[in-house]
């Protein structure tokens, strides 16, 4: 059964109609916001966890239990609510849709989830790019202040909420929620160590709670249409309805909110008009973001859309940015971009990343021609493996993972290619 | 320069490199830029004003587009931020340089700014960066058009890749491009037009091309 449009949160997903605070209202936004906070912290802290929702950032974390970390009462010190708007995971696209075209969404979240965790303000750090978003962003703030939906006694409520917009600069580290805090502060966007975490020690270092733009958008349709309607999506642990972003080779690239634990072939044959030239020119797919490993085919041809099922294939559901590649593709060139790119990214703060990126990206450059030793695969494999893990935050094991996706799947196409160069080059004259 | 740290002239001169010639010698804020700043500094806590570094960069970057045609960050402008915002040089220097959207060197009229990541380049982006060569007059990334119209610059993911491929120009996105369209593009901002920016096949936004096929109304 397809997820029907009367169970769709973002309903101007594609900017059909006005973002406009008239329009969202129509769309539902801002219903009865001040009864649902007279409930109070607890009471919303439990309603977000009884629906499962987890972080829809990539990690997965669930987000009520986040919101519980934050201080029960306040010792007189602010505390912060920070919106990570800085979408910058290749393949992922989504929250770009939600600011531009459903900001009321986003910002009646922020009132919500800012009044449960006791923030005294928050923060939307958008990505330096999305600069025609931010100023949507910005005005759809602004109808919310003049309407008295934020900002002093926010909603009639008697709780003070103020809510600002922060561009960042064009730096993918500042995803990292450490990194995002210290660019929020200021600073380059280098990650700090954890602990202490951000709901002790965050922006500030004041008691903050980082938060995925869709998220944060989705818990006032939750709280409007309950718990056990949010979780009646996707298997258990897994619930809700999310937003894919179906990239590459399919005859329609597309953004679409379907239901979790959606097969993948029926999230690319139904919404995405079918990988071009059919199902059997598919090569493999990426199925959550850059940074988690590619599927080959025969593994797409059943896997379901949500956490747990990609992770026992060894990738991950991550951002939902769901990368199709068909037979035409030169797979290792795909993956060796994104070597490049996580080297291009890297903060440069710990050295098995500062390095391991740069000399991965070398060698998968080499690895495209096929100008290599069959014994470096495994070299390769063993570096991504000392980069891995050993990094403070996760850019390292991003860099590592599609590597290791592509030589647990493609393994005979590099070895072809070393023997196909080894074949053709002519040997040195010192030879 | 009383307010820089001990090594903070070397180090900036370090970080801007052999962009040193073009330097201008001094910057003021207009008063545009002074109206945008004084709301900017009013969101952050008071002595927290260093948050405000990356915002006062942005209006730097803007004013200099506005009135020099050429949008980049001088260093002396730098260190006016850093005396406006009560921080060493030094860090504000850290703050240019580290992210990539700060130009710390004069570029053309348009910035193009191809994204070249894999989502891209699975649809295409070799052909939008071979058509901003050959109809720019561009040797290649990093490079600035003899007539000083465009700078071409490979960047990262955009974050629009079911619109893939994409050209930045300046703050607009240009999406669902081939090299034909590239061309067409920036023939038009020769011309001194700036055509829509969006989907160049007419495309609802990230819906998928011929219409939504979700949220059509018809369920209602």
């Amino acid at each position: 059964m397809a997820l029907s449009d009367k169970d769709r949160i973002f309903t101007n997903l594609y900017g059909t109609q006005p973002w406009n605070l008239s329009a969202a209202r129509m769309r539902g936004d801002w219903d009865g916001t001040r009864e649902y906070l007279a409930k109070g912290r607890d009471w919303l802290i439990e309603e977000v966890k009884n629906s499962g929702l987890r972080g829809r950032g990539g990690a997965g974390f669930p987000t009520g239990m986040k919101w519980s970390f934050m201080p029960k009462k306040s010792d007189g010190r602010p505390s912060y609510l920070v919106v990570n708007a800085d979408e910058s995971e290749p393949g992922t696209c989504k929250d770009r849709d939600i600011i531009r075209h459903d900001p009321h969404k986003l910002i009646e979240g922020c009132l919500i989830a800012g009044f449960a965790m006791g923030a005294t303000a928050g923060y939307i750090y958008i990505r330096g790019e999305y600069y025609n978003e931010s100023v949507v962003l910005e005005a759809a703030i602004a109808e919310a202040y003049e309407a008295g939906l934020v900002g002093k006694n926010a909603c009639g409520s008697g709780y003070d909420f103020d809510l600002y917009v922060h561009r960042g600069a064009g730096a993918y580290i500042c995803g990292e929620e450490t990194a995002l805090i210290e660019s929020l502060e200021g600073k380059k966007g280098m990650p700090r160590l954890k602990p202490p975490f951000p709901a002790a020690v965050g922006l500030y270092g004041l008691p903050t709670t980082v938060n995925n733009v869709e998220t944060i958008a989705v818990v006032p349709t939750i709280l409007r249409r309950g718990p056990g309607w949010f979780s009646s999506f996707g298997r258990e642990r897994n619930a809700g309805t999310k937003v894919f972003c179906i990239s590459g080779h399919v005859n329609k690239p597309c953004n679409v909110e379907a239901e979790m634990s959606i097969p993948l072939r029926e999230l690319i044959d139904r919404y995405a008009g079918g990988v071009r030239g059919g199902w059997d020119n598919l090569l493999a797919v990426i199925p959550g973001g850059s940074s988690v490993p590619l599927l080959p085919k025969h593994i797409c041809d059943d896997v379901l859309m949500d956490f747990d099922a990609l992770r026992e294939h060894k990738s991950g559901l991550g951002t939902a940015g769901v990368i199709v590649m068909d037979k035409s593709t030169d797979v290792v060139r795909a993956i060796a971009r994104l070597a490049h790119f996580y080297k291009h990214e890297s903060c440069g703060q710990c050295t098995p990343c500062r390095e391991g990126t740069g000399w991965m990206k070398r060698v998968m450059d080499r690895m495209v021609r096929g100008d290599a030793e069959i014994e470096e695969i495994d070299i390769l494999e063993q570096v991504t493996r000392q980069v891995e893990g050993h990094t403070i935050c996760a850019l390292g094991d991003a860099a590592a993972w599609p590597i290791q996706g592509l030589i647990r799947h493609f393994r005979p196409e590099m070895e072809r290619r070393i023997r196909e160069r080894h074949a053709t080059s002519t040997p040195l004259a010192a030879e | 320069m009383s307010a820089q740290g001990p090594g903070g002239g070397f180090h900036a001169t370090h970080a801007v490199g052999k962009a040193e010639a073009a330097q201008p010698t001094e910057f003021a804020f207009d008063a545009a830029s002074e109206a945008e700043i004084e709301k900017i500094i009013a969101r952050y806590p008071a002595g927290k004003q260093a948050s405000a570094v990356i915002p006062l960069l942005y209006i730097v970057q803007r004013q200099m587009g506005r009135v020099t045609g050429s949008a980049w960050v001088p260093r002396v402008a730098m260190d006016v931020i850093a005396q406006r915002l009560s921080m060493p040089p030094m860090r504000v220097y850290e703050v240019a340089t580290f992210y990539l959207m700060f130009n710390t060197k004069p570029i053309g009229r348009y910035h193009l700014q191809v994204c070249g990541t894999t989502p891209c380049m699975l649809r295409g982006s070799d052909d939008v960066l071979a058509a901003c060569k050959s109809a720019g007059g561009l040797k290649g990334y990093g490079d600035t058009s003899a007539d000083g119209l465009f700078t071409l610059t490979e960047v990262e993911c955009l974050g629009a890749c079911v619109n893939a491929p994409i050209l930045q120009v300046d703050d607009d996105y240009y999406e669902d491009l081939d090299y034909d369209s590239t061309v067409r593009l920036i023939e038009a901002l020769k011309r001194g037009e700036r055509p829509p920016h969006g989907s160049a096949i007419g495309r609802q936004t990230s819906a998928p091309e011929g219409g939504p096929m979700v949220l059509t109304g018809s369920e209602d």
